[in-house]
């Protein structure tokens, strides 16, 4: 509650994250005249988020992302009232998160030594952020995009065959030895002490059963244990025990939408992340008529660049525009601006992000019926330039 | 005692040998750029015709030196024998849609360099600002651009940028885009753009320049003998694109014209009536130039030395139009698959290097008409901050 009055302007909230949305307003509302003087309008702001969970995701695998740009995105994040940055910090690419139990993952698993997060660039990530208000929700993605790991993890990873001899490449996790839910439940201990947020995410998208399928021994296991042929089976009893692990650290989990549709059993209060652009409102419909919190990403891969103003696309996304009860549309919790990085690297972040970003910010805070683009295209631009 | 290996002789200097003396004077078209470089134990060489080459060759030799583990450069033997293709290879950066500071210029000259590009297609002016600070008029930049004094390119300016790429072999070609693409001339010059009329009264709004007025070509006149005296290269671009008829045809008193030189209701007439007059106004300055395709489809009469600028994707297909443009013995540029700032998800690079210029209709004298093409960046999403990532 923002009240601006002669002689005292005055900020109430009712914990500090608010002063902190706050304060941002209040630096908006800041104007300079021509002769330099700064001026505010009287005014009585009262403001609160649509939406509880509003993210940007930057991915730091498919190419490194130096420290301090990072510290400069989650700057334009506070300047855009987003409040979760989802760190996709390990893909098939690159392993650049240096962990404690496991040197040999980054060693063997980064592009170089020079492309590494240590504890303590992320230790400053995750206190930077907290001062301005944004929870860092790491996201280590198994048991598909995990190439990166098998290099500093030997007999992590799946063999494949080639007929009867192994090809030499490497698939998904190895779901059927318990060396690798021994490794995880080590490693997953380690992250649910580095990171202090109540969430990890798990990922859990795209696996490809091509690799399974090749390998004697796990054609094997699929009969014991009576999966027949279905994948998705051998999928969901990975991740269940991984959800496990998780949990038994006192953590909820955050998963790819794919995790709820191959039917593993989640616990109640697991996130479902929906990415897939196809039908992603029946996906929402989904989601939560199953009970889920739900948070959106599909609509919102800022990666997929394209020429002229596609901030209006961003910006005209509706996210609780799907078939559902209002008790369903409750657990929409928010969503998330991804820029995933196959042609993002820190020459070209920033410009790419933002202020694109910002369009997606303003959906997930204000109220529904702000929707005029004519009106968001004038403090659009206002806002980029203050953003410069 | 064993056998000594003869000590590595680290080489210490690159020789470069020009066979044609003077470093003072401007690349033109016809600069000869190539050049051989040798490169074996004894003697490294560097040999061109002219500076220009001796510059390509430099840019070559700089990405030929590899740094070892241990820290040491060395560079492999080589020989190597080199000439473009094509000996027009130009940039066209947009400082109208968004003004670009000095240093973004200057920046982009030299990564034009790294990539042995040889012109600077500067699109100066255009419908939204006037940045460009002229000494006979004025007015033009104080009322035209965004910001009279931190959106300018004074003389100063200009001649840095023009001095900066000659440094590096590259021409600059200015281009003042007429008759339209020309609003942001009408503030600083009175009477020079066409009134619009809504039914019998003037509307307010203006259109392209008024090609019916004896005091537009005489600013026409004094303002390009300053663009030519400014701008040392033989050729200027002209523009002559995307002249909208609508507010001429509009105008009483351009109907009038009309009626009188016999046009018709055929505006491309008094398009062709306009660029014909400026054209010959270029030519007594001693000048050559550059149009957009539109000039050409539109009938204008053009010397034999006009340069044609093919931009058009389709309509017609750009295979087409150079395969006209060609026939009709004009020399041809080409730009239309290179407009960068189309961006688009992925590798779009490979669409922009596939691109095969010569591939159209036409007998090989009419393909050594093409002179070459532009990588075009105009600038209506573009600015300093997202120039340098979206162009390369």
């Amino acid at each position: 509650h923002l009240t601006i009055t002669e002689p005292v302007a005055v900020l109430k909230a009712d914990e500090v994250w608010g002063a902190l949305r706050g304060l941002e307003t209040f630096s908006q509302l800041v104007h300079e005249d021509d002769y330099g003087s700064f001026l505010v309008n009287a005014s009585e702001i009262y403001d609160f988020p649509r939406f509880a969970h509003r993210g940007i995701l930057l991915d730091t695998s498919r190419h490194y992302l130096p420290l301090k740009f990072i510290l400069t995105n989650l700057d334009a994040m506070a300047f855009n009232k987003f409040n979760v940055l989802h760190w996709h910090i390990v893909d098939d690419q690159s392993f650049p998160y240096q962990s404690i139990s496991f040197p040999e993952l980054s060693n063997k698993g980064a592009y170089s030594y020079n492309h590494i997060y240590t504890p303590t660039d992320v230790h400053l990530v995750i206190e930077y952020a907290r001062l301005r208000g944004i929870r860092v929700i790491p996201e280590f993605d198994t048991p598909g995009h995990t190439q990166s790991w098998g290099q500093g993890q030997k007999d992590l990873l799946t063999p494949c065959y080639n007929g009867k001899q192994p090809s030499g490449s490497f698939g998904p996790v190895n779901p059927i030895l318990n060396t690798t839910y021994d490794f995880m439940a080590k490693f997953f201990k380690e992250i649910s002490h580095v990171f202090p947020d109540e969430y990890i995410h798990l990922g859990g998208d795209e696996v490809s059963f091509a690799c399974w399928k090749s390998n004697p021994e796990v054609k094997d296991f699929m009969e014991k244990q009576g999966f027949g042929i279905d994948y998705a089976k051998l999928e969901s009893y990975y991740i269940q025990k991984i959800l496990d692990i998780v949990s038994s650290y006192n953590k909820g989990y955050v998963v790819w939408q794919e995790v709820f549709d191959n039917k593993a059993q989640l616990k109640p209060d697991t996130v479902i992340e929906v990415w897939m652009g196809n039908n992603y409102a029946q996906e929402l419909s989904r989601v939560t008529k199953a009970g889920f919190t739900s948070i959106l990403a599909a609509p919102w891969y800022l990666d997929y660049i394209s020429y002229g103003q596609d901030w209006k696309k961003y910006y005209s996304v509706e996210p609780l525009n799907f078939l559902g009860s209002e008790e369903q549309k409750r657990l929409v919790i928010g969503g998330e601006a991804c820029l995933w990085g196959e042609f993002v690297d820190a020459t070209n972040l920033t410009p790419r992000l933002w202020p694109r970003a910002s369009a997606v910010g303003e959906r997930l805070w204000s109220n529904r019926n702000v929707t005029d683009l004519k009106d968001a295209y004038k403090r659009l631009s206002n806002h980029r330039c203050r953003m410069l | 005692a064993g056998n000594e290996q003869p000590r590595e002789k680290p080489c210490a200097q690159l020789l470069v040998s020009v066979a044609t003396p003077g470093c003072d004077g401007f690349p033109s078209l016809d600069s000869k750029e190539s050049y051989k470089l040798s490169i074996s134990k004894d003697s490294l060489l560097l040999s061109a015709d002219a500076v220009w080459g001796a510059l390509r060759g430099l840019e070559t030799f700089s990405q030929l030196v590899g740094r070892d583990e241990a820290g040491t450069y060395y560079v492999n033997e080589t020989d190597i024998v080199d000439f473009p293709r094509f000996p027009h290879r130009g940039l066209l950066l947009d400082t109208s849609r968004h003004y670009l500071p000095l240093k973004a210029i200057l920046q982009t000259l030299d990564v034009m360099a790294y990539n042995k590009f040889n012109v600077f297609h500067w699109h100066i002016v255009d419908d939204p600002s006037f940045p460009y600070e002229s000494v006979a008029f004025p007015a033009l930049s104080r009322k035209g651009a965004f910001n009279a004094v931190t959106h300018v390119y004074t003389a100063g300016d200009v001649q840095a940028v023009i001095e900066y790429a000659r440094l590096r072999g590259i021409r600059v070609i200015a281009e003042f885009d007429t008759p339209g693409h020309t609003l942001s001339w009408g503030p600083g010059a009175p009477g020079l753009l066409t009134p619009c009329y809504l039914g019998k009264n003037l509307s307010g709004t203006y259109g392209p320049i008024n090609p019916i007025l004896n005091s537009t070509y005489e600013f026409v006149t004094r303002f390009f003998q300053e663009v030519s005296t400014v701008f040392p290269d033989f050729f200027l671009h002209l523009g002559g694109d995307e002249v909208d008829f609508t507010c001429w045809k509009s105008n009483p008193k351009i109907r009038a014209f009309m009626q009188e030189m016999g046009f018709g209701e055929d505006f491309t007439k008094l398009e062709s009536f306009y660029i014909q007059r400026l054209l010959d106004i270029i030519s007594s300055y001693g000048k050559g130039y550059v149009v957009w395709q539109e000039v050409f489809d539109n009938g204008a009469k053009l010397r034999p030395d006009t340069i044609v600028h093919v931009w058009k994707e389709k309509s017609p297909a750009y295979v087409q139009e150079m395969a006209q443009v060609t026939k009709a013995g004009y020399r041809a540029l080409l730009s239309a698959p290179w407009y960068l700032n189309h961006i688009s998800y992925g590798q779009d690079w490979i669409n922009a290097y596939q691109v095969e210029p010569l591939q159209f209709e036409g007998a090989p004298q009419e393909k050594d008409q093409v002179i070459g093409g532009e990588a075009c960046m105009w600038g209506e999403y573009v600015d300093v901050t997202n120039l340098t990532p979206r162009l390369w």
